[in-house]
């Protein structure tokens, strides 16, 4: 048995989205403590949309099937609808991920998440 | 597929294959049984006993066979243990960058008591045996260090380190799983009392392997049982795979001076090619190592995602990062060897096989230098170090 589904491998090897979003009006990076990987997200968000969302992530297999499959689940939908991805969509918009390495979906609900709270900021600050 | 993990285990030679078949279909009786068809593989076994003695210069006398290089090892140890602490000595000398097969026993033994020094292996994994001898003390029971590394391939002066122990009057046991068949050893030559092998690296089978134990060592068993070993190791041998495992031994011993030739010369050249990728370094020291291990840092990137896209490519190897270990911490090796844990994550384990090509080589070199180019284009930890925002380590 291959360790990653085949849906984990296609992100992996042709991830969505990826790169930098120069006009980006809300950027997150986190990182996990455990493993030391890092996720970053860059969206844009016009009128509540996700206009466009780009990621770059510096991780396992998963944490970049994770962040490619995250990016497609929110691109074009309401922030709202963003706001609520969890960790767990992400995993099953996968076909799964070992036990051990749900923690790499996390990290992409939470880059997004950051990156959503960046966008706010910068909305208070207009 | 080029096969370049042949540190985690390596493929059966033609030569074993056919001893272990044969035994297997013809030769199935209990070494036990007195009678002639279990006598003949009784024979056998004291056979492949003599032989694997001669590859390493000891008695037939001194080689106990286990299920492995985990099991000669917990048994070495605890033997030594049992043996110091009847007089009064519960010290215990290793390194830091042992395989778990001996760290997790020493850690056993802490709980029971026992004072383990670990001793720092450097930057470049190897320790001098000067820095033995000042370890050892009144109540030393046993220094146990590796002969080679299985990550790093680093090779260290056993000989010299054993010389520390005999003057001082201490057991000496060393994890020989990744030198024996690839590195010429003389146990007499080399002041060993205790060595522990591993058929599976040397073209042998998997879950075979033997201590050799000098003489007037008295071991402590693991397993009870029946009297089979000298009553040291319960459980009727696995005759086909122990024939196997010298029929392997002979061949890989008969073979070295040429492989390591060529082995040499191949992992040099992919040791170049890789130095040529920015911010990258060799990990151990880069003379005194396994012919066949090739083991490289690269800034910026993960392990687990390069080792999956060089699967891509057909090539198998390895790596010390955390997400390739279930438990998310980055390899103990290269963190002994004082790579940061950001570091340790990107590195690369490749270690080759006698049959390796010059134009597989190349093929290596081209693909890692793709790959880690290719991560490193959307890493966000890369772009910081490329834009100065962190510091390069490498
Ligand atoms: C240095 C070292 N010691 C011990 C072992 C364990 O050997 P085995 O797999 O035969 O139990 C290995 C192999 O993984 C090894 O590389
Ligand atoms: S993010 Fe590190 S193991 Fe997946």
């Amino acid at each position: 048995m291959a360790l990653y589904s085949e849906k984990v491998m296609d992100h992996f090897r042709n991830p969505r989205n990826v790169g930098v979003l120069e006009d980006a009006n809300g950027v997150g990076t986190v990182g996990n403590a455990k493993c030391g990987d890092i996720m970053k997200m860059y969206l844009k968000i016009e009128d509540d949309i996700v206009k466009d969302v780009k990621f770059e992530t510096f991780g396992c297999g998963s944490a970049i099937a994770s962040s490619s499959m995250a990016t497609e689940l929110i691109k074009g939908k309401p922030v709202e609808e963003a706001r609520q991805l969890t960790n767990k969509a992400v995993a099953e918009a996968l076909d799964g991920l070992p036990d051990y390495k749900m923690h790499c979906s996390v990290l992409a609900q939470e880059a997004i998440e950051a990156a959503l709270k960046d966008y706010e900021s910068r909305q208070e600050e207009k | 597929m080029i096969y370049a993990d042949n540190a985690a285990t390596t493929a059966m030679s033609e030569a074993a294959i056919n001893t272990m078949t044969s035994l297997i279909r013809d030769t199935y009786g209990n070494p036990s049984s007195l009678y002639e068809f279990g006598q003949k593989a009784k024979e056998v076994l004291e056979q492949a006993r003599e032989d694997i003695a001669k590859t390493i210069g000891a008695d037939p006398k001194e080689i106990l066979f286990t299920s492995g290089g985990s099991e000669a090892d917990n048994q070495a140890i605890i033997s030594a243990a049992k043996l110091g602490e009847k007089n009064g000595k519960k010290h215990i000398i290793s390194s830091k960058f042992e395989h778990h097969a001996v760290l997790h026993t020493l850690n056993k033994l802490a709980k029971e008591g026992f004072k383990i020094t670990l001793l720092d292996v450097h930057e470049n994994g190897i320790i001098k045996p000067e820095e033995v001898a000042a370890a050892i003390r009144e109540d030393t029971a046993l220094v146990t260090i590796m002969y080679a590394n299985n990550e790093i391939g680093t090779i260290q002066d056993i000989k010299g380190i054993g010389a520390v122990c005999r003057e001082k009057g201490v057991l000496f046991h060393t994890d020989a799983v990744q030198a024996i068949g690839h590195l010429h050893i003389d146990v007499n030559e080399e002041n060993i009392d205790m060595l522990s092998a591993s058929a599976h690296k040397f073209h042998g089978p998997k879950g075979v392997g033997f201590l050799y134990f000098k003489k007037g060592i008295r071991l402590t068993n693991l397993i009870e049982g029946g009297a089979q070993e000298k009553g040291k190791r319960a459980g009727t041998e696995n005759v086909p795979g122990i024939a196997a495992m010298a029929t392997a031994l002979n061949d890989a011993v008969n073979n070295i001076d040429k492989n390591t030739e060529h082995l040499t010369k191949i992992r040099n050249k992919i040791i170049a090619g890789l130095k040529e990728i920015p911010h990258s370094a060799l990990n151990g020291d880069e003379n005194s190592r396994l012919p066949s291990n090739i083991n490289f840092c690269f800034e910026g990137i993960e392990g687990e995602s390069l080792l999956l896209l060089l699967d891509d490519k057909g090539i198998a190897a390895s790596s010390g990062s955390a997400c390739t270990s279930g438990s998310l911490d980055p390899s103990h090796v290269l963190l002994a060897i004082g790579r940061v844990h950001d570091v340790a994550h990107g590195s690369l384990r490749l270690s080759i096989g006698e049959d390796i090509t010059d134009e597989e080589a190349d093929y290596i070199i081209k693909s890692v230098k793709e790959v880690v180019e290719y991560l490193r284009g959307f890493s966000p930890v890369w772009r910081d170090l490329v834009a100065g925002k962190t510091q390069f380590i490498l």
